[in-house]
Order: C-alpha cells, then sequence, then structure tokens
C-alpha cells in the first residue's frame, strides 16, 4: 500500500480510522440504550466543539496566530443555519438534505464573515491580533443580540431592535435568540461533519497552500522573502476555518429548541482554545481527544455537583503545569521511545 | 449640558479602566503574558470588601486596604504556583493557564458566595455635587474614581521612573537575560509587579462596584476584557499609553450610549478599538517594534 508508506497519511488514515471506530461504536451502544440519557444527550455536542477544536486549530496551530473570536463564527452558522432551515423547509421536506443544505449556507455565510473580518484582522499580528479577533466575536453577538428576524407569508423580513413587527412568526428575536423550527442534528450528521472538517484539514495541511501557511507561521519574513503572498495564504486559512466554524454552528444550533447569541461569547471561544491548546497546536488526532473529553468532562463531574467547575478549572491548571514539568517530559519522552521501539522495526534501522 | 454630564461620567469609568489596565499593562511588559484572571481578582477584592463592610461593619477605608492586602497575596500566590512554573513555556501555555486561574477564581467565588447577585453599598459617603442650578451632577463616586486614577498614574510614574524596583521592573521589561545578568532577580520583580497590579485591581473592583453597585461572581470579566482592549487600544505595556486608552474607552461607550444604541454600545467600543489598531497597529502611545531578520 502506497499510502500506509507515508508517515503522514499513515497518521492521517490512523485518525480517520479512530474516528470512524469511535463513531460505530458509540453508535450501536446508543441505538442499543446503553448510554446513560445525559451522555447520548453529548454526542451532538461532541462532534461540533471537535469540529470547532479542528477549524480552530487551523488557524492557532498550523497558521500560528492566536484568535479569540471563534465561536463569533460558530454564531454566524448556527443563526444563519436556522433562518435557512426555517425558510426553506417548505421546499425541502426530509430532513437529512435540508441540514446539508443549511450547513451548506451557514458555512458560506460564516466564511463571508471571515472574509471580511480577515482583511482586518490579518495585517495585525500577534496579541494585536488576537484582541481585534476577540473584538469581533464581541460584534458579532452583540449585532445577533439585536437582529430581528420574522418569517412573513413566506417571506423573511430582516430588522434591527425588532422595530418593524408586520405580525409574522418570529424566528429570530434578538436577545431572546432563536427559535429552532426542529431539532435535525443527529450523531450521524455530526460524525459526517467531523470526518468531512478532518479530510479538508488534513488535505490543506499536505497541499501547496498547506505548505505556504506553515512556513508563514514558522518565520514570515523567511517566507516574504521566497515569494509567498501572506495575505493571501493567511486568508485561505482562516476562511477555511471559519466556514468549517459556521457548519459546526449550524449543527449545534439544530440540536436545541432555542439558541441564544450569548451562548457564543468569548468563554466558548476560549473553551475551544483550550482544547487546541490541551490536544497540541498543529496536532488533529488531539484536537479530536481533548475536544472530547473536555466536552464530556463537566458532564462527568456532574457527581461532585457544585465542585464539577472548580475541579475542571483545577484539572486544566494541572494539566498545564504537568505539561512543563521538565520531569514528566522525561517520563513521556522515555515511555514513547520504548513503545516506539516495541513497534517499529523501520525507525531503528534509520 | 448633557454633553458635559455624559463626559464627566466617561471620564469616571474610563479612570476604572485605566486602573484596571494598568494591571494588564504592566503585567503584560514586564513577563510578557496576557493574565486574562486579572478580571477575576477585580471581582476577589469587591467581594473582600463587601463581606468587610457588610458583614464586619468596618469603615469603607479599611475595607478598601483589606481588599487590597487580599488581592495583594493572591495575586503573588497565583503567580508562584500558577505562572512561575511556566516562565521558560509557550506563551500560549501561559495563556491557557490564566483561563484556569480564572475559572477557579470564578468558581471558587461562587462557591462561597453564591450566584445571588448583591446590592454593593457604595464607599464614597458624600453627597453628588450640583452645578449650574442642578443641571450638571457629579457623583462623588466619579470624582473619587478620576482622582484615584490620577494619583496611581503619578505614583506609578514616579515608582517606575525614580525608584530602584521601579528601575529594575523597566530592565526586565526590556531585556529579561540581560537584567538578570546585571543582578536583577527576575523572579523577584516579576512577583512585585504581580502585587502592584493585583492590589490596583482590588481599587478597581471597589470603585467599579461602588459606582454600578452589582455584585455576583461573573461581576469582573467584563470590565476586565474591556480594560484589556484599553490597554491595547493606548499601547500596551506603556502606561501614559494605559491613561489615554482607559478614558477614551470609557468617553466612547458612554457617549455610544447615550447618542447612538443602549445596545449596541460593546459593538461600538469595540469597532473603534479595530478602526484605531487598523491605523496606528501597536495602539495609541505604543512603541513600534522593528523586526530584525
Amino acid at each position: 500500500m502506497r499510502l500506509w508508506k507515508s508517515k503522514t497519511s499513515r497518521q492521517n488514515l490512523i485518525t480517520l480510522a479512530m474516528v470512524t471506530v469511535a463513531f460505530a461504536v458509540l453508535f450501536f451502544l446508543n441505538e442499543g440504550k446503553v448510554l446513560s440519557r445525559s451522555f447520548s444527550g453529548q454526542l451532538v455536542p461532541i462532534c461540533v466543539y471537535i469540529v470547532m477544536a479542528l477549524s480552530l486549530n487551523l488557524t492557532v496551530g498550523i497558521l500560528g496566530e492566536l484568535s479569540l473570536g471563534h465561536a463569533g463564527f460558530m454564531s454566524v452558522g448556527a443563526f444563519t443555519g436556522v433562518v435557512a432551515v426555517a425558510y426553506l423547509q417548505q421546499y425541502i421536506t426530509s430532513p437529512v438534505p435540508l441540514m446539508l443544505v443549511a450547513m451548506l449556507i451557514g458555512g458560506i455565510m460564516a466564511g463571508i464573515a471571515g472574509f471580511l473580518i480577515g482583511i482586518p484582522v490579518l495585517r495585525l499580528r500577534g496579541d494585536y491580533l488576537a484582541i481585534v479577533t476577540l473584538a469581533f466575536g464581541e460584534i458579532i453577538r452583540n449585532i445577533l443580540e439585536c437582529l430581528y428576524v420574522e418569517l412573513d407569508g413566506g417571506a423573511l423580513r430582516f430588522s434591527m431592535f425588532g422595530s418593524a413587527d408586520v405580525g409574522g412568526n418570529f424566528i429570530i428575536s434578538g436577545p431572546q435568540g432563536a427559535s429552532v423550527p426542529s431539532k435535525l442534528s443527529t450523531f450521524g450528521l455530526g460524525i459526517g461533519l467531523v470526518l468531512f472538517a478532518l479530510i479538508v484539514i488534513m488535505n490543506i495541511v499536505h497541499s501547496k497552500e498547506g505548505r505556504a501557511v506553515k512556513a508563514i507561521r514558522d518565520n514570515a519574513i523567511a517566507a516574504e522573502s521566497v515569494g509567498l503572498n501572506l495575505t493571501s495564504y493567511k486568508m485561505k486559512a482562516f476562511v477555511t476555518s471559519a466556514i468549517l466554524a459556521g457548519m459546526a454552528g449550524v449543527l449545534f444550533a439544530m440540536n436545541y429548541s432555542t439558541v441564544e447569541a450569548k451562548k457564543f461569547n468569548f468563554n466558548t471561544s476560549i473553551s475551544v482554545l483550550v482544547m487546541v491548546v490541551l490536544g497540541g497546536m498543529g496536532n488533529l488526532r488531539g484536537s479530536i481527544i481533548a475536544a472530547a473529553l473536555l466536552t464530556v468532562l463537566p458532564e462527568l463531574l456532574r457527581g461532585f455537583d457544585d465542585y464539577r467547575m472548580l475541579i475542571y478549572a483545577i484539572v486544566l491548571i494541572l494539566v498545564m503545569l504537568l505539561n512543563a514539568n521538565a520531569r514528566v517530559k522525561q517520563i513521556k519522552l522515555a515511555c514513547s521511545q520504548k513503545l516506539r521501539s516495541l513497534f517499529s522495526r523501520k525507525e531503528a534501522s534509520k | 449640558m448633557a454633553l458635559l454630564s455624559n463626559f464627566i461620567n466617561g471620564l469616571g469609568l474610563g479612570s476604572i479602566y485605566a486602573i484596571i489596565a494598568l494591571g494588564y499593562t504592566m503585567v503584560y511588559g514586564i513577563a510578557k503574558m496576557l493574565n486574562f484572571a486579572h478580571g477575576d481578582v477585580i471581582m476577589v477584592g469587591a467581594y473582600v470588601s463587601f463581606v468587610s463592610i457588610a458583614s464586619l461593619g468596618t469603615p469603607p477605608l479599611l475595607a478598601l486596604v483589606m481588599a487590597m492586602a487580599v488581592c495583594t497575596i493572591l495575586g503573588v500566590v497565583i503567580e508562584r504556583l500558577a505562572y512561575r512554573p511556566l516562565r521558560a513555556s509557550a506563551s500560549l501555555a501561559v495563556l491557557i493557564t490564566a483561563i484556569g486561574v480564572s475559572y477557579l477564581l470564578q468558581n471558587a467565588a461562587l462557591l462561597i458566595w453564591t450566584s445571588n447577585t448583591k446590592v454593593y453599598p457604595s464607599i464614597v459617603s458624600f453627597a453628588p455635587l450640583h452645578l449650574f442650578d442642578g443641571k450638571l451632577t457629579i457623583t462623588g463616586e466619579m470624582l473619587i474614581s478620576v482622582l484615584t486614577c490620577i494619583v496611581i498614574m503619578v505614583g506609578l510614574t514616579l515608582f517606575t521612573g525614580k525608584t530602584k524596583t521601579g528601575k529594575a521592573m523597566r530592565a526586565v521589561s526590556e531585556n529579561r537575560d540581560a537584567a538578570e545578568l546585571m543582578g536583577i532577580s527576575v523572579n523577584r520583580t516579576i512577583a512585585i509587579t504581580f502585587a502592584i497590579g493585583s492590589a490596583l485591581a482590588a481599587v478597581a473592583g471597589v470603585l467599579f462596584c461602588s459606582t454600578y453597585p452589582v455584585l455576583n461572581p461573573t461581576v469582573g470579566s467584563i470590565p476586565g476584557i474591556k480594560a484589556f482592549t484599553a490597554a491595547v487600544l493606548g499601547g500596551i505595556g506603556s502606561i501614559p499609553g494605559t491613561l489615554v486608552g482607559g478614558l477614551l474607552l470609557g468617553i466612547i461607550e458612554i457617549f455610544g450610549r447615550a447618542y447612538i444604541s443602549q445596545e449596541l454600545s460593546n459593538a461600538i467600543v469595540f469597532a473603534v478599538l479595530i478602526i484605531i489598531l487598523l491605523v496606528k497597529p501597536n495602539g495609541l502611545l505604543g512603541k513600534k517594534v522593528n523586526e530584525k531578520v
């Protein structure tokens, strides 16, 4: 097998296989009613956060720019998706194609938002870029909190502050958020989106664009001096990341009966960032594992009741501290070397 | 007259932002890290003073001193336990740890003081000033905020400019390795920075809650983010920049609320930030750093 020989494709195939197997196991456990109710309710959010973490990893890990407003793109996708479903359900009746179209539209809108935001943001550097993404995230949330959309006899009517009430059905009503027409998200769709995001990002990373983006991350000046167009490559990565986040937003919104703009605040952006950093920057498999674990963790800690968020915080700090600890690093290195010598014959001869 | 009164309210709010932003700026300038837990230190300061006034019945000034003492110790302990072990790590690792500390403080406060919103008694006891036949009212809180801000700014400028410790701070912020070679204890300097920043956070917490008298475990996060924005606006790392950024942000926020839209005030603040950063990518008074190849 040619694919198996290259180390990166082998790693990618392992990641894809891992997701597929995890899906199959969880799917049958869920069908067989083995999973507890609270856990099976977490299946779609897990997929959503995995896609969020993967897409943010493209910006933070692979492009190397700290983004603190990723939830903003998610909310653009979510609200667009809700409007799209409410409007299109009169034309498309079967749920799966309707969801796919909604995700496409949500992704495109988030991509447009990403492009518009990218124009000013990608000119800045480092912490200044981070604060501007934070600012955009808050601006998007603030605007969505004032947005009213009503469906009036098959036509959509947009207004700010709800000034133009014509007696139609409100789909989005400002701070009260969007009322979702029907719960369309399923675990299957979620895993489909995870696989889609994985394949898109893997292909980008191993393409000409991906190599250019990584070159820019490692040394922007050197990359520019060999003729790479920094803004164009950065923009491609940023917009792709926004599109994927928008699609995850649609999936997220369609899992609840109402979605409020305040759900997509700074804290959501931060918790996705935590997933990316804990999983390892630029490491897709790490993002998946970290996103799944961190989404389930508060649920697992439910037994501790009031203390669970406190424990979550302590776990987070301890993991970061242990990660940096020299002795822990040594043990980790020794373990991975031992594992490698057990499994591979080839690398030893290299 | 409404214009003037809004302007004064803006100055008052801006002064509080500036005091909070100082904590961000100093820590950023010296330890090169974004201390996201700073907003929650504000909250702790506000709660400590609240408990001291409401339960122990201490006079407001003593409550303020207690809040400052608790926050100073808290800041130094956080730095020692959570940030110092990560001194050599990537800046993102420190950022995530800071977020962890922020969650920790918020949830600890939630457990200790519950999520019930409390009404904060103002520490300012004198009556508001009425000028121009009562057309213009300046509340005591506004006056105290502006005065405190001026005192702190002057004090810090003198401290960093004249004293030995202050000079050590500037040296560490300029070049940590060179400072260490000159015999400056980097760890001690960073600890002092955290102590000062956290004490200022306590002052800001007391002033903020006196002006806007609600108190809950997440009270610090929004002013924290705004103050961070103010620090960036003025040029992060620069003390006069922080003052300018803080005042500007406060005035923009109050004016945006009064004249454009109550609901969109946050969006306006952040939009101004983006426009300013596009014109001046290092903030208003930030130093331009030339990149060497």
